[in-house]
């Protein structure tokens, strides 16, 4: 990781990225990653754990949705740390989607559908979340928490 | 994950041990269900108090074991929820959905 430590070493700053094949078996592995950076950027036990599991879905929705399990493809995951916050980008091989094809979790005739709640999931628990058409193919969500330094642990609790 | 069957005063309890996750066999708890109505037990109680962890896969397969349960003419409860799992049940509203208990003799003696 390209690190940086802060003065205080209240949090750490820099960036990771890791690429795979599309397989569900990461994803414990991921969530790991996830934990260890969100707890070295200073988020307190509670925001890693929505953070993880908000990176657990968008992978899911990468490998299932976006690559259709193909193993040939890829999936793309760059964390950024910075100061004040946690910016995390997925991207898959696929061809996207629109928003507001998304089913409503909340719309009581999908309530009690099995599926469908991953992302409203993401949408709930991170700060900003968006999603861009790669011009060179694929698709990228981006999301994105943000440090609240009252809130927050000082980033070395276990 | 691993699932314990035990039964109380006529309801079939099932202990759910572990994470409840895609990629974690999830789809366990929907045989285990379907298994329990299968034997002729229509009253079941998911005990969730030991899963470490669960994500929206999981949450999908309490609502398809819910679905599985009430469309047999049978009854489906959690009992022990996690923090998490609650906060993950009342934002997708599902808690209007599910009956759920923190103590298991008022969760088996809902049944009568």
């Amino acid at each position: 990781m390209n690190d940086e430590v802060r003065e205080d070493n209240q949090s750490q700053t820099g960036e990771l990225e890791i690429s795979f094949g599309s397989h569900l078996g990461y994803l414990d592995l991921i969530q790991e990653l996830s934990e260890k950076i969100s707890l070295m950027a200073g988020f307190d036990e509670d925001s890693r754990f929505w953070i993880g599991l908000s990176l657990r879905e968008s992978v899911v929705n990468a490998v299932q949705h976006g690559n259709k399990l193909d193993e040939k493809k890829k999936v793309g995951i760059r964390f950024e740390s910075l100061s004040d916050r946690l910016i995390i980008y997925v991207q898959d091989e696929g061809e996207g989607f629109e928003e507001t094809d998304v089913p409503d979790a909340l719309d009581p005739e999908n309530l009690l559908k099995p599926s469908g709640r991953g992302i409203f999931y993401v949408r709930s628990f991170m700060d900003e979340v968006c999603y861009k058409i790669l011009p060179e193919g694929g698709c990228e969500m981006r999301m994105e928490k943000r440090l609240n330094q009252e809130k927050q642990g000082d980033g070395n609790e276990h | 994950m691993n699932i314990d069957t035990r039964s109380v005063n006529g309801v079939t309890i099932l202990d759910i041990h572990g994470k409840i996750t895609m990629g974690e066999g999830s789809r366990g708890i929907r045989d285990k269900v379907r298994e329990t109505l299968e034997g002729g037990d229509k009253n079941i109680i998911l005990n969730l108090g030991d899963v470490s962890y669960i994500d929206s896969a999981g949450i999908g397969e309490l609502v398809s074991s819910y679905t599985t349960v009430t469309n047999q003419g049978g009854q489906l409860k959690l009992l022990h929820l996690t923090d998490k799992i609650e906060q993950l049940l009342a934002i997708t509203k599902l808690t209007t959905v599910f009956d759920f208990f923190d103590d298991e003799a008022t969760a088996v003696g809902s049944f009568s």
